[in-house]
């Protein structure tokens, strides 16, 4: 542009793409929460992701099964392959979280510039995204490890969730004391999982636990029962992380991602919410938090409607009930994200179901696709303030003791 | 007030300039002979959907008994999508192809004597 007038500039870059920095891509997220005078929110984002496959090479350092480390490493990734590397499962067929690059920070290889020798690589674009979304705590997630829960041989779940754990609590959380995880539970294995609580139940950085919803063990086995006991006593959250599913049975008739999407996140998470509620584990294990996360709000009045409508008709199968299904599923803490709100109504009427003033959490999901930003629940217009406080960190703070 | 973006010479077809003038950040895109101007501001979440790529329209041709033939892409129809999310809107007017109502916030352009300008 030419000598530009007084109070005119051109913005930069002109077009964002996957090599563009956190910051740039998020700058009219910061620009608004300052406008809103929100700049004082403790923000929590109970869910957001980094590209493990990106430091493949040193998370193979750390699997403990020999024969596993040595199949990892005959295939270390080249720095410049794009190949999934070896062991993972991931979905084949759908994979596209970046519609075919329209959407780029969704991208599986971004390419921003780090420029912070001192930490890991992965930490610089995490920080840059939590400072632009005035985030004081940001809890990661893995991406294409959250497939493993169907991998045909449960040794590669347990051998990565525990390699996975020690290069983030070694290698990664250290870099940023706003960082923090849920420990992934390799849920094939009961008794790994209670070696998963037993390494981290005191952990600082480790403020609960996580099951990948994709697979298929139901949760109220009794295998699983030591597990959960355990989980109660240490006091912290048990989150279920919704997923991608294309393979499994009816799942396979739908051809495009963005059915698939809409569909396999909130059927992943409805299934154990399901099991968990009929088969009485709120009775069971009374003081265990559950957490949801990456589902959606929508399908939670669909579900509490159902069940205590089937519930009523058929309530020798579900024995254990003293109160209705929704009423359990009210007990219960939703991750927002992605916060369907094209219908204001039915979005107030799912927080009321829900009581979602005080068990709504935020998570932004960044840098997938479908990412929420806080100002998503800034803006909703039915919420009072301190509503809006809770579910953007307030209530976070106190089920996470943060 | 009329703000000067580039000359058009300088602008190739499909090719933009984001500019911020007073605090509000506009998009100004050549689309052929015509040049079209509209507000760097997604009506979804905010996004910057003028930083946007600029895609061909995926269309879906029927056959006659309905049958699907399959996807392609528009040989004139350009969109831009919105980086955050992937809102897609037609270049040439600013509204969603499958949501008319919403549609970005258009701003009038000029192009007088080889030079373009925007209205703010
Ligand atoms: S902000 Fe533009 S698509 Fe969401």
């Amino acid at each position: 542009m030419a000598a530009s007038p007084e109070g005119v500039r051109e913005i930069w870059p002109r077009e964002i793409t996957s090599e563009t920095d956190t910051r740039e891509q998020l700058r009219l997220e910061a620009a608004h929460r300052r406008r809103r005078g929100y700049d004082d929110l403790f923000i929590v984002d109970l869910d957001a992701h980094h590209f493990e496959t990106e430091s493949w090479n040193d998370l193979v350092e750390f699997i403990e099964d020999p024969i596993l480390r040595h199949t990892a490493l005959s295939y270390k990734r080249r720095p410049d392959s794009r190949l999934p590397p070896v062991l993972l499962h991931t979905n084949g067929g759908q994979f596209s979280q970046s519609a075919a690059g329209r959407i780029p920070h969704s991208s599986l290889s971004p390419g921003e510039a780090v420029d912070d020798p001192t930490v890991h690589r992965d930490v610089v674009p995490l920080r840059r995204s939590m400072d632009a979304m005035g985030i004081a705590r940001m809890v990661i997630f893995p991406n294409a490890l959250l497939q493993l829960g169907t991998h045909p041989d449960p040794n590669v779940e347990v051998n990565l969730a525990f390699a996975y754990m020690r290069l983030l609590t070694e290698r990664i959380l250290p870099g940023d004391p706003r960082l923090k995880t849920m420990a992934f539970l390799p849920f094939c294995d009961p008794t790994a999982c209670e070696r998963m609580v037993q390494t981290y139940a005191d952990h600082p950085d480790v403020i609960g636990f996580m099951i990948t919803s994709v697979r298929k063990h139901p949760v109220h086995h009794n295998a699983y029962m030591r597990l959960y006991g355990m989980l109660q006593e240490i006091g912290k959250p048990l989150a279920f992380h919704a997923g991608i599913d294309t393979q499994s049975g009816m799942m396979l008739q739908l051809d495009r991602f963005v059915s698939m999407h809409a569909v396999s996140f909130a059927l992943s998470n409805m299934i154990h919410m399901t099991n968990w509620v009929m088969h009485g584990m709120g009775e069971r294990f009374p003081r265990l938090n559950l957490v949801w996360i990456e589902a959606g709000l929508a399908y939670l009045p669909f579900l509490m409607q159902r069940l205590d409508n089937e519930y009523l008709m058929r309530q020798s199968e579900a024995p254990l009930l003293k109160r209705l299904p929704s009423s359990y599923i009210r007990d219960m803490y939703h991750c927002a994200q992605p916060m369907e709100r094209t219908n204001m109504k039915l979005l107030e009427a799912t927080f009321e179901a829900i009581d979602g003033e005080n068990k709504v959490l935020f998570s932004s999901d960044w840098p997938h696709w479908d990412f929420d930003a806080p100002s998503v629940i800034m803006d909703l217009p039915f919420l009072s303030e301190q509503g809006k406080r809770n579910i953007l960190g307030e209530t976070a703070r106190r089920l996470f003791r943060l | 007030m009329e703000v000067f973006v580039a000359a058009l010479a300088d602008l190739a077809d499909r090719e933009r300039r984001v500019i911020e003038v007073h605090g509000v950040e506009i998009g100004v895109f050549r689309l052929g002979d015509t040049v079209v101007a509209y507000r760097n501001r997604c009506p979804h979440q905010g996004g910057p959907v003028c930083q946007g790529r600029l895609m061909p329209k995926v269309e879906e041709p029927l056959a006659a008994d309905g049958s699907a033939l399959g996807l392609r892409f528009s040989e004139d129809v350009v969109h831009l999508v919105c980086p955050w999310h992937g809102y897609e809107f037609v270049l040439s007017s600013g509204e969603h192809p499958g949501a008319p109502d919403l549609r970005l916030r258009r701003y009038r352009t000029e192009l007088r004597d080889g030079q373009v300008y925007v209205h703010v």
